[in-house]
């Protein structure tokens, strides 16, 4: 895959078809990611968690969205159309040549359904490539499955053989050795690791003791992002990107391109841009456009 | 008025100049921007953030930029009602003419004109009267507009409407009770109306419940949490009448009230 530049977005942190909507064909004529991701697809529909879904943290931003899509099948017949056209006038609007992949991010609560996922992904030719989002409990054992490095190495393995398109996996920032995760990955076929997903934490609803502490998010807990997650980012992609031949892609906190050179620096091929387009939509262009001057300097 | 010909924002965040900040009384403040962006349409909003300074504050905050309507545009100026409610209002509230603002928008789904033959009642509380006053500006006929405060400081906040009639919490001016009272009193002797109503959450739902008991069509103005304006986070989730939910920054946030089975509390809003 050659991309226009090493920047593209971290899944969930982008509705194209939105954004189209919001800004019109600026949003094509502004396109700041080199390769677009897309929201979470799990097999059936979600309506995601309840309100409240959003904590504003000391330089972050918990949230607790709970994977809102409309499953699998609307996804391939009315998303996959709208998101295809938009990257091909990108595409277009770009004009280097360099068509934006289209990576579709998929879940599943068991390896059969993350197969079932990847072989659907696997028949539409607009899908250049496959992530898989791992942070989440396996059905039947309810232990996360990003999180052992046994049963994600299984997981990769059954897709891989089911799946021809190139396979990412997402990993959880959620265990305790991350590198050893990456690794089961690798071993089970990935041809790529992106992380970090979120970091696992909750608030407390404002409160008047002697009133018990609840939690503010309708989730319990959520998943930490934003400047404040990006040293624990630059940790565990140094650590992952040490140990790997694969390419990785780095994430977590990034809001300039002194950022993203730091995670390329320990070893990342490319990096996404996620909370930071919340404060500003282009933001992952002016991240792209510093790379390239430090790069000419 | 909301039609699909209004341009859509421009993308990305632009750096706004503060031209004025204007006290409305004890409480709320009027912040006016040098704006050459498109023409919102009434009930549309815009992500505020201050250039400088924006986190360090309390819980070394803010870090997100905060929705605001849109509560008047003038030629090459918007105007936004501030209400100092927490660490990011704050910020807002301590800007100076000539300080730097960045702004994402016009964002979202604005009101929708009355249909001819009928009335427009104007239902506002506390600081979210603000998009009714662009509405005000720009209907056809003259609105009957209804405004609720908590207390004798934040009245003063009905002189961004002009002609209008008042309800206090306490009592210090005007109806002492709820807006709705107001509200109640004009369906009563007219129900061929159309309700446009933004506030608390509590005023809201009880506009919404009045108007649907008697078949009288409402659009609501509402305010969630929400991190980005343009339809990326998914936090500002409503439920939706008969399941899911809606997203208030690109289905709204301005809701037809039949769309909602009711309108909560949750919204927790970053302040």
């Amino acid at each position: 895959m050659r991309l226009a530049h090493p920047v593209i977005n971290g899944s969930g942190t982008f509705d194209a078809i939105a954004a189209r909507r919001a800004f019109g064909d600026g949003l094509c004529e502004g396109f700041p990611f080199a390769a677009y991701v897309s929201k979470t697809i799990t097999l059936e529909p979600r309506p995601g968690n309840p309100p409240p879904r959003l904590w504003e943290s000391a330089g972050g931003l918990i949230n607790s969205i709970g994977l809102p899509n409309k499953g699998l099948e609307r996804y391939i017949s009315e998303d996959l159309p709208e998101l295809a056209s938009i990257t091909a006038a990108v595409t277009r609007s770009i004009g280097d040549g360099r068509p934006v992949p289209l990576i579709t991010n998929v879940m599943g609560s068991s390896a059969a359904e993350f197969a079932q996922l990847a072989e659907a992904c696997d028949a539409r030719p607009e899908i250049a490539a496959v992530e898989l989002n791992v942070s989440c409990p396996n059905v039947n054992t309810g232990l996360d499955i990003g999180a052992d490095p046994r049963q994600l190495e299984g997981v990769v393995r059954e897709v891989r053989a089911r799946s021809t398109k190139p396979l990412i996996v997402k990993l959880t920032p959620n265990t305790a050795d991350v590198a050893a995760c990456a690794q089961a990955a690798q071993d089970g076929g990935a041809d790529a690791v992106s992380l970090i997903n979120t970091l696992r934490a909750m608030a407390l609803a404002p409160r008047v003791r002697p009133d018990p502490p609840r939690a503010w998010l309708g989730g319990g807990t959520g998943g930490l992002s934003g400047p404040a997650v990006r040293t624990i980012a630059l940790a565990q992609v140094a650590a992952v990107a040490a140990r790997l031949h694969i390419p990785v892609v780095g994430m977590g906190g990034v809001q300039s391109a002194a950022h993203a050179r730091d995670l390329i620096d320990v070893g990342a091929t490319l990096v996404a841009v996620g909370t930071e387009s919340f404060r500003d939509p282009a933001a992952a262009g002016r991240v792209a456009l510093g790379l390239q001057q430090a790069g000419e300097d | 008025m909301n039609d699909s010909s209004s341009a859509p924002a421009p993308f990305g965040r632009r750096l706004l100049t503060v031209t004025g900040m204007r006290p409305l009384g004890e409480v709320y403040r009027v912040l006016s921007v040098a704006d050459d962006g498109p023409d919102p349409e009434p009930g549309q909003f815009a992500m505020l953030a201050a250039a400088e300074r924006w986190g360090g504050g309390e819980d070394e905050r803010p870090y997100l930029p905060r929705a605001f309507s849109i509560a008047r545009r003038r030629p090459g100026e918007s105007q936004f009602l501030l209400e100092d409610v927490g660490p990011g209002t704050r910020r807002l509230c301590e800007l100076e003419e000539g300080d730097g603002l960045w702004a994402l928008g016009p964002l979202g789904v604005g009101f929708t004109a009355p249909t001819a033959g009928r009335r427009a009642i104007l239902v506002g509380g506390g600081v979210g009267i603000a998009p009714l006053a662009i509405l005000k500006d720009r209907l056809e006929t003259e609105p009957t507009v209804l405004l609720g405060f908590r207390d004798r400081a934040r009245c003063a906040g009905r002189d961004l409407l002009g002609d209008a009639a008042v309800a206090s919490d306490d009592g210090s001016a005007g109806h002492h009770g709820p807006v709705t009272d107001l509200l109640l009193s004009e369906l009563e002797h007219d129900q061929r109306a159309v309700v446009y109503a933004c506030g608390p959450a509590a005023m809201l739902e009880a506009v919404r419940a009045i108007c649907a008991d008697r078949g009288v069509p409402a659009q609501l103005a509402l305010e969630a949490g929400m991190a980005c304006g343009f339809g990326a986070c998914f936090g500002c989730a409503v439920p939706r009448s008969g399941g899911g939910y809606l997203r208030v920054c690109v289905d709204g946030p301005v809701i037809d009230a039949d769309q909602l089975e009711h309108v909560g509390e949750h919204a927790g809003a970053p302040q």
